[in-house]
């Protein structure tokens, strides 16, 4: 029999997907149902001082904080976040009222007037003083190590918000039955959304019953936002009697629900002149919005990350992560991530200029390798393959070529070196305490995991774990739907984590299973001994220890380690960047669903494409002031370019089959190989998206006979004048002067 | 209420139907609601992801932008009027042209408009109406190209040659000229796996 792992099997959910029959919540209608819209606030900030239903109320459902049986929060890490507003509100398309009524048009027809008074809102993270987290990692002695320095280098790196625009809106079906509520819809975390219903309605456990519908795609935006969703429906579900679809349009779910953080990360960092980092000192700023959401997790993971897939004996990071008046920003694929890889990547290409370095030699020289530690002094097992893909990558793209022949072109080439953590930071996992579950069925087994499919492969990829490790052929494995009332709590699918962590314990489910049937068939067993269900719950890794306080410790069980080349063109005239071509090596532990894989790291370059180039969300007043596809571009297939992968593994000792976290890596390195590929142009840009009307502004050495780095030795001559914004000083100054370029030798 | 309106009649998968539905009602919506057939889906509304793509007498449209009388006469194909059996179907299934697909039916559709053996010049601009957020295309023009070895042997399913697929809605730029693609065909015959 063959094996299904590393077998590109046809995927669980593929034939119902191409032939237009899953069901997403919005294809679901129920008898005497009605339909429900959330009336919304139009300040960032202010107290409400009258609310007056302009519409005749027959036939509606109206539903306030007031009719909140339990409590008015949405559950997370604090409980800030009120389910409605009551009194103040704290950010625009902050959610006010709830209507629900037969008739669509009706309801939308249905006008609420809400009188304000306003308050000064917070717009400016840099300038906002109420912080939600802060997170400080000290390693070594950064004093110590700047004086080791031949050269000290500064850099201020910006990213801006960035819409996951899954092509599926948010949406919720509530129906109200056996004295609680059952709740269908489009999300990611099944038991996040349970919780915050039973604390909402105050209803036990078992009156709340989550299912997922399919699900168009989550990127981190299905995470915590859902569990807003559902309470609403429920809440209007339980006060009519009736079942209540709630499900968002397009301009809705843009203007109200999460995004990526936008973030300032500042880096000063000391290098010998042979390329040796010295110290890193990097200050991480991170806009949260109006409430905390997942915002400390997300600061915690960009911090971790914010050194980048490089060795230093003296780091110091320092970040934070504020409130200002804008609608929540929360989980999007990567986490901080990259945001902060971003930073470190365009600084470590400022280095190279600064040097007269190659690029990728500089990495190589500092890249991390088994044995070295991280900044929270993790030692790295002989999995780290930061090396490995560097040199995949460069060496397939032609890179060091490509950047001799595009010299002097208006074509740029740029690379990014990064990794990713996979599962809960910490001891994150340890608390989930997850669990898997096996079922035995007359044919095969039954996968009962509250693992969700959103795109990504979930099913495929736990199928063939399951068949390996029981031996039997891949499609008797069933896979049961993501519903409360009948799979265990294994935790939220996020982080990089469902593959690694919720299929390491489905194969231990499968080991046990295998030696309990004895060699007897499925439907053999059941008729001899009854049913048989099998669960797991997590155990961390031997050695696997992490100090909350401190910052000290393994931080993530395993890293993914990847490399992106990305070309890019300039248009002369319109200062239009246009991706041309991307190279990409992803080193992956292993490869359970090999298509899968090369979908994840070619679907997370494209989404990362568009935070790098086109997707700016334009905030007005606190707002959204593009909340619609024609004016928020995201990459289609003109301006998503040819892509080469590789995957390369090596086994992660932990995971099944040696698997490592995938899913958010592909994500990470882009913005920063794209900015790289356009500073080789000559255009000094540290931030994204790199829109044209940036590229134009950016600055630049207008000589075309000038190299890459030379606007980095003509900023450091302007240092002597103390011109704004030196990046280097003057005692670099001196001593780069008197190094030849280098060469352009291995 | 709705017996006030004059019936709209087309042929939707084959099969005539007649329907008294608002005449400005969207294409989407008479579909979804009053047909049942929620393989077409909507994504944006305002004809831009192209996740309600249908053939409207063989071209690829978003049916979010049709009002229902412009339907009347016309050959509407949905998704579902492929049966599950159209040689695209399968190909996005096994080839990863499908994710999370939401995009798929639309997608599978405007491909379908482009005929059994296009371009890759021809499939970047057919399908620049249809967003995908997974795939990054990348598995979309695989699952294309599967499926042109794979009609090779049922050329009788060829579609008229004159459908280019073009929307009213299409999406905004054109690939700029100053700019030669660098790849006239369909890369992925050079992908290997290292």
């Amino acid at each position: 029999m063959s094996r299904a792992v590393e077998r590109n099997v046809v995927r669980k959910d593929g034939a119902a997907k191409a032939a237009g029959t899953a069901r997403y919540v919005g294809d679901l209608a129920l008898p005497g149902m009605l339909h429900a819209r959330t009336v919304r606030s139009s300040i960032p900030c202010g107290d409400i001082t009258r609310l007056r239903l302009g519409f005749d109320t027959s036939g509606f459902t109206v539903v306030d904080a007031g009719d909140i049986p339990g409590r008015n929060v949405v559950p997370l890490i604090t409980d800030d976040q009120p389910c409605l507003a009551v009194g103040r509100v704290n950010h625009a398309a902050e959610p006010v009222l709830l209507l629900a009524h037969e008739d669509r048009e009706r309801l939308l027809a249905a006008t609420v007037d809400i009188e304000y008074r306003p308050r000064e809102p917070v717009f400016d993270a840099e300038r906002s003083d109420r912080v939600f987290k802060r997170v400080a990692i000290a390693k070594g002695d950064p004093d110590e190590g700047f004086r080791h320095a031949d050269v000290v280098i500064e850099g201020e790196y910006r990213t801006g918000h960035q819409e996951h625009l899954y092509i599926e809106p948010n949406g919720m079906l509530a129906v109200p039955e056996n004295g609680g509520v059952t709740v269908t819809g489009s999300l990611q975390c099944p038991y996040y959304v349970h919780r915050a219903l039973t604390v909402l309605l105050g209803l036990p456990a078992d009156k709340v019953r989550v299912v997922q519908a399919e699900t168009g795609g989550g990127f981190g935006g299905k995470e915590e936002y859902p569990s807003m969703i559902a309470g609403h429906a429920c809440l209007l579900a339980l006060k009519s009697g009736r079942p209540v679809k709630l499900v968002y349009d397009r301009a809705e779910d843009m203007l109200a629900t999460t995004k990526r953080h936008p973030s300032v990360v500042r880096h000063r960092t000391g290098v010998t002149r042979g390329g040796r980092l010295t110290a890193m000192a990097i200050d991480v700023l991170m806009d949260g919005g109006a409430y905390c959401t997942l915002s400390p997790v997300v600061l915690s993971r960009g911090c971790l990350h914010a050194t980048g897939p490089y060795r230093c004996d003296h780091v110091r990071i320092d970040g934070r992560v504020v409130m200002t008046n804008t609608p929540p920003n929360g989980a999007f694929r990567g986490f901080g991530a990259p945001q902060t890889q971003f930073a470190v990547e365009v600084q470590m290409e400022r280095i190279a200029e600064a040097l007269g370095m190659d690029p990728a030699r500089l990495r190589e020289i500092n890249a991390l390798r088994p044995g070295d530690t991280t900044a929270t002094g993790q030692v790295l097992g002989d999995d780290a393959a930061a090396r490995e893909v560097l040199r995949s990558a460069v060496a397939r793209s032609g890179y060091r070529r490509k950047r001799r022949e595009y010299r002097g072109t208006n074509r740029g080439i740029g690379l990014s070196l990064f990794f990713h953590g996979a599962g809960f930071t910490g001891s994150g996992e340890v608390k989930l305490q997850s669990r898997a579950s096996l079922e035995l069925t007359p044919a095969g087994v039954r996968v009962l995991v509250a693992s969700t499919e959103i795109g990504q492969g979930q099913r495929t990829a736990h199928a063939q774990i399951v068949a390996d490790a029981l031996g039997i052929p891949y499609e008797r494995v069933e896979v049961a739907a993501a519903d409360t009332a009948r799979v265990p709590d294994s935790g939220p699918t996020v982080a990089s984590r469902t593959t690694m962590v919720v299929g390491g314990l489905l194969k231990e489910c499968a080991a046990e299973m295998r030696k309990a049937l004895g060699g007897m068939t499925p439907a053999a067993y059941l008729r001899a001994h009854g049913p048989l269900v099998v669960t797991k719950q997590y155990e961390p890794p031997p050695g696997l220890a992490w100090d909350d306080d401190t910052y000290r410790g393994s931080a993530y069980g395993s890293y993914g380690w990847a490399c992106d080349v990305i070309e890019v063109e300039r248009d002369p005239v319109t200062e239009e960047i246009r991706p041309v071509k991307v190279t990409s090596a992803h080193e992956v532990g292993k490869a359970i669903f090999p298509l899968g894989a090369r979908g994840q790291i070619e679907g997370g370059t494209a989404q990362g494409l568009g935070y790098a180039l086109t997707e700016e969300v334009v905030m007005r007043g606190g707002a959204m002031a593009n909340a619609q596809l024609t004016n928020y571009i995201v990459p289609t297939t003109l301006d998503t370019p040819p892509m080469d992968v590789v995957l390369l593994e090596k086994p992660y000792a932990h995971g099944p089959y040696g698997a490592k976290g995938l899913g958010e890596m592909p994500f990470d390195g882009v913005a920063p190989a794209v900015v790289n590929a356009i500073r080789s142009l000559g255009i000094d840009l540290r931030e994204v998206p790199a829109t044209p009307e940036r590229v134009m502004a950016a600055a630049r050495i207008r000589d075309s006979r000038l190299r890459p780095g030379d606007h980095e030795r003509a900023s450091a001559r302007q240092a002597g004048f103390g011109i704004r914004d030196s990046s280097i000083t003057l005692r670099q100054r001196r001593r780069t002067a008197a190094r030849k370029p280098w060469t352009g030798r291995r | 209420m709705t017996a006030a309106y004059r019936p709209i009649v087309f042929t939707l998968n084959g099969r005539r139907v007649s329907l008294r539905v608002h005449p400005l009602k969207r294409l989407l919506d008479v579909l979804r609601e009053d047909c049942g057939l929620t393989g077409t889906k909507e994504g944006c509304g305002e004809g831009e992801c192209g996740a309600c793509t249908v053939l409207v007498d063989g071209r690829a449209v978003n049916a979010c932008l049709v009002p229902a009388a412009q339907a009347a006469g016309a050959k509407v194909v949905t998704i579902e009027g492929l049966k599950g059996r159209h040689p695209l179907q399968r190909a996005f299934a096994e080839h990863g042209g499908a994710q999370c697909g939401i995009c798929t039916p639309g997608m599978i559709l405007a491909a379908a408009a482009l005929g059994p053996r296009p371009t890759m010049d021809e499939v970047r601009t057919g399908l620049a109406g249809n967003v995908c957020r997974c795939t990054g295309y990348e598995g979309v023009y695989r699952a294309i190209q599967k499926q042109e070895a794979g009609s090779r042997k049922t050329e009788g399913r060829r579609q008229k040659p004159e459908a280019t697929g073009r929307k009213p809605g299409a999406r905004r730029r054109a690939p700029n000229s100053r700019i030669p693609n660098p790849e006239p065909r369909i890369p992925m015959l050079r992908r290997r796996r290292t």
